[in-house]
């Protein structure tokens, strides 16, 4: 019965060196958001205490995640197998850099929108869970980007979907379960393509660690089966990134829920898919990579022109910024497709770049229905002279999402176009910057319309409408803090953008040169 | 389905359930069982009573909110992965202690609270849907 | 054996997959449940069937003295199951609370969160 019975020789199936206590750092965010998303849950009724407790974990997962990635810039990347089994057999956690900055982005726009969520969040929506699913949100986004095993991911990713149904019903209005209805549906076919794609891998290569099956589909070539699996893993990840043809649920629902919570979608949900892209097919399959170099341009081109003619297209603001998001997809895949390290490399700063000024964004949108009264580009008007500070914030997020200087989204686009002209992908470059042209007059047609005119539709030119009356708590530091938070980093990181620029360029060197990544988890012995 | 045999079987059933759905998480460790089952077993004996005499009696049972259970279960499973931290090796390694109990050899490991806390988890769980459900029948 | 197997799973796939396209929401959900059975039994076929006794390491031995079934994908299935009921759960309260609100359980008639008919942006400046 007892294990202390026999003489076991552990040392055949387990890894027998110590680990070094800061390797806790790979696994402290999901111990931390799992401990503090049970708190959150047991104290459930108790809706003054939540955020307090809520905060505490996150700026605690923020803290966390800022460690791992000191950690990984100065030891490279990092592994540990749960419960000490050699790889491939246990289950691995891996950090590179890709993962740690990411990890740590997210955290930061949790901890923002938690902050937000005080004033946003009623105590209703607290009683029915805000918080919890909040903090087991992060559980998953963190989980999906620190773990080294694909059947793991595959969890995590289920971990967030169940967390973003919760958020996206909080509330039980109408037109939210009619969102939820297409974005869970979708959602569910994709992780289930995801899901289907994993099983063939285990039957063809018999693993499931990524550094496992790096190696191997590397010593297999691209044969018949495997290329099945990587079309299949395209197509599950394209939907949850929401790339072109499979894009519908994303303007389908990201506006029916709190605006706290599409902010918080529209950050997170798919730059997770972004990032299973980039490990599936730069770290494990790169031969597929290459052979569907062509289709993933295309869908890039595609996904990033559909959704900039979208935002025209729209009244709703947060439908605009929907649409946005799936633009701001399009560039990210369109690195994918160069595949070089410098665009992989922008690709990666891209993503940290979308997840701050997307959240930004719909929680700026939130302002302006909270000065303005309504959502809708016809009836809004006259912000600028509700709160000229509130103006000059937008503005700058709208340059920002646009691409222009010296904001943080302007980098990513250098090192994209610069990596497209350089590989002989004209089309790619000049639709980056036609769509970044378009993102601009979508952004100040937004601005012109809701703050520079002077009430709604139907003001004449120069007129004033009679001064607005902004909703109550719009003046509260939970509302202006986070907003401020990200909007710092966006021009911190437009002003300065060396840090990132290394960062990403380590992540996307571990995705081209897996060496680091492979020895990690298997030691020395790997050529 | 009120009737008089149930209603007077049902609370013996539910109690008996529960015993053997911790028998089974504690034998979960060398031998088929565990967490996951023995919560369902105990989850389908609180429904079982929920049926025969009312909600608003296992809510009195078990006098926790399901949702509270379950977040103590997850607390409990999280909790079991963090003392291998202690021993310099990495998470969710097994510790096992042995303790002397009258003497008897009690082993006391890691992975038993991480059942432990799967089970509260899934009961809590599955009662929060099973009793939801049965609460709108009986509108 | 195998050849058998993925017969039986391409018939389920193709039955989820004609069921996946209709615009009735039972429709689709009876999809999604057989969709997913239909993906643990393509993991079970991937981890090669073997008529062989059931993974457990007899007493005072450390590993199997004969060919035993791969543990594995029973595990991942076990995983998959738990967590596709969990969400077809869920899907069936949705469904259910959307027929309840919207009136309908055909998707292409559920239009309250995307109307028909939506004005468009102010066009002049």
């Amino acid at each position: 019965m007892a294990a202390s019975n026999y003489n076991v020789d552990l040392s055949l199936a387990m890894r027998m060196d110590p680990v070094a206590p800061g390797d806790w750092l790979l696994v402290a965010p999901l111990v931390i958001t799992v401990l503090g998303g049970a708190l959150c849950l047991m104290t459930r009724k108790n809706t003054d205490a939540q955020p307090k407790v809520a905060i505490i974990f996150l700026s605690l997962l923020v803290a966390a995640c800022a460690g791992l990635l000191a950690r990984v810039l100065d030891k490279g990347v990092i592994t540990m197998v749960a419960g000490n089994w050699l790889p491939p057999f246990g289950i691995a956690f891996t950090v590179d850099a890709l993962g740690a900055t990411l990890a740590l982005t997210s955290s930061v726009v949790a901890l923002a929108a938690a902050v937000y969520g005080i004033g946003d969040v009623d105590s209703s929506g607290r009683r029915y869970g805000f918080y919890p699913f909040l903090m087991l949100l992060m559980t998953g986004v963190c989980g999906a980007f620190l773990t080294g095993d694909i059947f793991n991911l595959y969890v995590w990713f289920e971990v967030l979907l169940i967390s973003s149904f919760g958020l996206l019903v909080l509330g039980n209005e109408r037109a939210q379960l009619d969102g939820a209805v297409k974005y869970a549906l979708l959602n569910i076919i994709a992780t289930t393509l995801f899901l289907i794609a994993t099983g063939l891998l285990y039957g063809i290569l018999g693993t499931l660690n990524m550094a496992d099956i790096a190696i191997k589909a590397r010593e297999a070539g691209l044969q018949g089966p495997l290329m099945t699996v990587a079309v299949l893993y395209f197509l599950a990840f394209a939907m949850k990134a929401a790339a072109f043809p499979v894009n519908f649920w994303l303007p389908a629902s990201y506006h029916t829920p709190r605006i706290v919570i599409a902010a918080v979608f529209a950050g997170l949900l798919t730059k997770v898919g972004v990032y299973a892209l980039l490990r599936i097919f730069a770290l494990l399959l790169p031969d597929a990579r290459v052979a569907l170099a062509d289709v993933i341009a295309l869908v890039a081109i595609a996904t990033m022109l559909t959704g900039v003619l979208g935002a025209l297209a729209q009244t709703d603001i947060r439908r605009l910024l929907g649409y946005l998001v799936i633009s701001g997809i399009g560039s990210m895949l369109a690195g994918l497709a160069i595949g070089t390290t410098p665009a992989l490399a922008g690709t990666i700063f891209y993503a940290v770049h979308s997840i701050l000024v997307m959240t930004a964004l719909y929680m700026a949108a939130g302002v302006m229905r909270g000065l303005g009264g309504s959502y809708s580009l016809r009836e809004l008007g006259g912000l600028y002279r509700a709160s000229p500070a509130f103006a000059a914030v937008f503005l700058m997020l709208g340059f920002a999402v646009s691409g222009l200087p010296p904001f943080s989204g302007f980098w990513p686009k250098v090192l994209l176009v610069d990596a497209a002209l350089v590989g002989g992908h004209g089309w790619i470059a000049a639709s980056i910057l036609v769509t970044g042209l378009l993102t601009t007059i979508a952004m100040g047609r937004v601005w012109i319309y809701a703050f520079w005119r002077g009430g709604a539709e139907g003001t004449a030119d120069g007129q004033l409408t009679s001064v607005l009356v902004p909703a109550p708590g719009m003046t509260s530091a939970s509302i202006w803090l986070p907003i401020g938070l990200l909007l710092g980093l966006v021009i911190l990181l437009g002003v300065q953008p060396e840090f990132m620029m290394q960062v990403s360029g380590r992540g996307a060197s571990t995705l081209t040169e897996p060496l680091g990544y492979l020895r990690s988890v298997f030691g020395g012995a790997v050529q | 389905m009120r009737t008089i045999i149930f209603r007077t079987i049902a609370p013996y059933l539910a109690a008996l359930m529960v015993l053997f759905s911790i028998f089974v998480l504690l034998r979960g460790h060398n031998e088929p069982g565990g967490g996951f089952i023995g919560g369902l077993i105990a989850a389908s004996a609180f429904a079982i009573y929920g049926i025969a005499c009312g909600v608003a009696a296992v809510r009195r049972a078990i006098s926790l909110h399901p949702m509270s259970i379950s977040a103590a279960g997850l607390f409990v499973a999280g909790l079991s992965g963090l003392p291998s931290l202690f021993m310099a090796q990495p998470f969710m390694t097994s510790q096992w202690w042995y303790l002397n109990l009258f003497g008897v050899e009690v082993p006391l490991s890691t992975p038993l609270f991480f059942d432990i806390g799967v089970y509260l988890v899934v009961v809590g769980s599955i009662t929060s849907i099973a009793l939801a459900l049965e609460e709108r029948e009986s509108d | 054996m195998e050849g058998v197997f993925s017969i039986v799973i391409g018939i389920f796939f193709a039955v989820a997959v004609y069921l996946l396209m209709s615009r009735q929401l039972v429709r689709v959900l009876l999809g999604i449940a057989i969709l997913g059975n239909a993906v643990n039994l393509l993991i079970f076929t991937s981890g090669r069937l073997l008529r062989e006794v059931p993974p457990i390491i007899p007493e005072a031995l450390q590993v199997p003295d004969e060919t035993i079934a791969n543990p594995l994908p029973q595990a991942l299935i076990l995983t998959a199951i738990v967590i596709s009921f969990s969400f077809f759960a869920f899907l069936l309260v949705l469904a259910f609370r959307a027929y309840q609100e919207l009136g309908t359980d055909d998707t292409s008639e559920m239009r309250v969160a995307e109307p028909t008919g939506e004005t468009s942006p102010p066009q002049g400046y």
